[in-house]
């Protein structure tokens, strides 16, 4: 079977988000940008199922400005078979990119689409849900194992509290959590190779989906910042002090 | 404007994350609460106790027993024809239902909201809360997640809304549940925790965590969280974890042991009204956010702080 695997350019996880002084957005401009961790974990599960023989071809899919095309390279090079980006410089919200996921879909006809449980940048936790709406299948969200048989997929979820196990019928969508596996990183042959792979490119209007924003962010503004405190000697000072301010 | 709140229950009780959420909706309008499950009646009659709920539906079905959102979305998308909101906790059960809800209605959710400033524009935070964004919707109808510690908790007392049923509930034949293994434990439920005593990966060990965090939170009557390089590093379960991919909490007091505040951990817990930092290194950035801090090797300083609260 076919899996395909939607993938997001986003700010690395490592860097520091800075407020733009006009109030307009985050500042992405000379930031180091790279795939979405909960989408590595994405392509990784894929990879593992082909590897375990469930699974014949990954497709990797960003929507995304050109340079989303080094997001979906990572992807190859890690061990998609090939990739589609939808290019556009415009912010496409998840209901859109659910929206263009769905006529891919169509056309592609996988019997899984593993995606992250939401994207680090605007922290939606949406696009697969949505997905799974649109094209009335199931859902596995937040993953933390995943098990194909036959026709149908167990996804063992993390939900508040504990784990949830349901079983889906196929074709179904699959969101993962970060416990699902630990992303391999691309070998450097493996990145030679990467660029030999095919990348499609599309444009959301090769699909006919209206990607106009439904949502107006007015500003975005610095969250308020909390003012360090003290510090005290000893334990007897901490105790002193929780017993101050009523503490315990 | 007539407001839908899914109400978060496990069939037996109404759990307290219900509560924000009829906050955030009486801000926008009418509320009506929603219990989606089987054999939860009693849920209907918390439900309608809450203060400023108005009416509460019931769908009770056993297509609806562990709320599977392939069989709620649907359900909740017919309700959606007569209320101009629907509103979910950002608990997982509201995250996995509201956006198929939103699919089904061709809107686009707003994830996660901290504040309600007018009846389509709201506060949503974005980069793991480092940014907090003002966002206003064009769509007729809203579908919306709340944070939960950004709303105060409505009153479960004095309300006396009507009950009514709501059926057409039907199994969507695309899923099924199997199982569900819940952490069974006397502690309360780190959401809702009055004191959280939470530890990193200073602590060295699973052995060691139990140890030295266990005996403190017994003593404080605390749940027990922890950041993500603890969860990694195996010593307790995910479920414990506090940060941007873990759990969001803002209990009374939080103590942070050997924790050094990294930023996803700050995400979590930097709402919380009194922080405490119990740490060797006096550069950990978990100090610039608390209010008392204590620069001290924690296998000495937390048996001692156990001995002496």
């Amino acid at each position: 079977m076919k899996i395909l695997v939607p993938v997001k350019r986003v700010i690395d996880y490592n860097v520091k988000p800075r407020v733009k002084s006009d109030g307009s957005g985050v500042d992405l401009a000379n930031v180091k940008m790279s795939m979405n961790p909960f989408d590595e974990i994405s392509v990784e599960e894929a990879i593992r199922l082909k590897e375990a023989g469930k699974a014949e071809e990954i497709i990797a899919v960003s929507v995304g400005p050109q340079k989303a095309q080094e997001t979906l390279r990572t992807a190859l090079a890690m061990g998609a078979d090939r990739a589609i980006l939808v290019m556009t410089d415009d912010e496409v919200e998840p209901l859109a990119v659910a929206k263009i996921l769905a006529k891919i879909v169509a056309e592609e006809a996988p019997q899984l689409v593993i995606t992250g449980k939401q994207a680090i940048d605007d922290d939606s936790n949406q696009t697969g849900q949505m997905l799974a709406a649109l094209l009335g299948w199931g859902q596995g969200t937040f993953a933390n194992e995943v098990e194909i048989d036959g026709d149908s997929i167990s996804v063992k979820r993390e939900i508040d509290g504990g784990l949830q196990t349901v079983k889906l019928g196929l074709p179904a969508v699959v969101t993962t959590d970060l416990r699902l596996n630990e992303p391999r990183y691309a070998s450097l042959p493996n990145i030679m190779k990467a660029k030999k792979k095919p990348m499609d490119e599309k444009t959301p209007a090769d699909y006919d989906v209206d990607i106009a924003p439904r949502l107006t962010t007015i500003t975005v503004a610095e969250p308020p910042v909390r003012q360090a405190g003290e510090k005290v000697e000893d334990v007897d000072a901490l105790v002193a002090k929780l017993k101050a301010v009523g503490a315990i | 404007m007539k407001t839908l709140v899914l109400v978060e229950h496990d069939n037996m009780n109404m759990k307290d994350a219900t509560l924000a959420v009829v906050t955030a909706a009486s801000q926008l309008g009418e509320v009506h609460a929603l219990v989606i499950g089987s054999g939860c009646a009693s849920v209907g009659e918390q439900a309608a106790k809450v203060a400023g709920v108005a009416t509460v539906h019931v769908a009770d079905d056993v297509a609806l027993a562990n709320q599977l959102a392939e069989n709620a979305a649907p359900l909740i998308a017919s309700l959606m024809e007569s209320h101009d909101a629907f509103l979910a906790p950002a608990t997982t059960t509201g995250k996995n239902i509201a956006p198929r809800v939103a699919a089904l209605l061709d809107v686009m959710q707003i994830s996660d909201i901290l504040s309600v400033e007018s009846e389509d524009t709201f506060t949503r935070p974005i980069y793991a809360g480092n940014a907090i964004a003002t966002v206003k919707s064009s769509d007729a109808k809203k579908v919306i997640t709340v944070r939960g510690t950004a709303f105060d908790k409505a009153a479960t007392e004095g309300g006396s809304a009507s009950i009514d049923t709501v059926g057409g509930a039907a199994d969507a034949g695309l899923s099924t549940f199997v199982s569900e293994e819940i952490a069974k434990s006397e502690r309360p439920e780190l959401t809702s925790a009055k004191i959280i005593v939470s530890g990193g990966r200073a602590l060295g060990s699973s052995e060691k965590f139990e140890e030295v965090i266990t005996p403190l939170a017994d003593k404080l009557g605390a749940g027990i969280g922890a950041s993500r390089a603890a969860v990694d590093a195996g010593y307790v379960p995910n479920d414990y974890q506090v940060g941007q991919t873990g759990k969001i909490v803002a209990p009374e007091v939080y103590i942070a042991i050997g924790i050094s505040g990294a930023i996803q951990h700050l995400a979590g817990m930097k709402d919380s009204k009194i922080i405490v930092a119990i740490n060797k290194d006096e550069d950990a950035p978990i100090f610039q956010v608390a209010d008392i801090g204590l620069v001290a090797d924690l296998f000495d300083a937390v048996p001692e702080l156990t001995g002496k609260v």
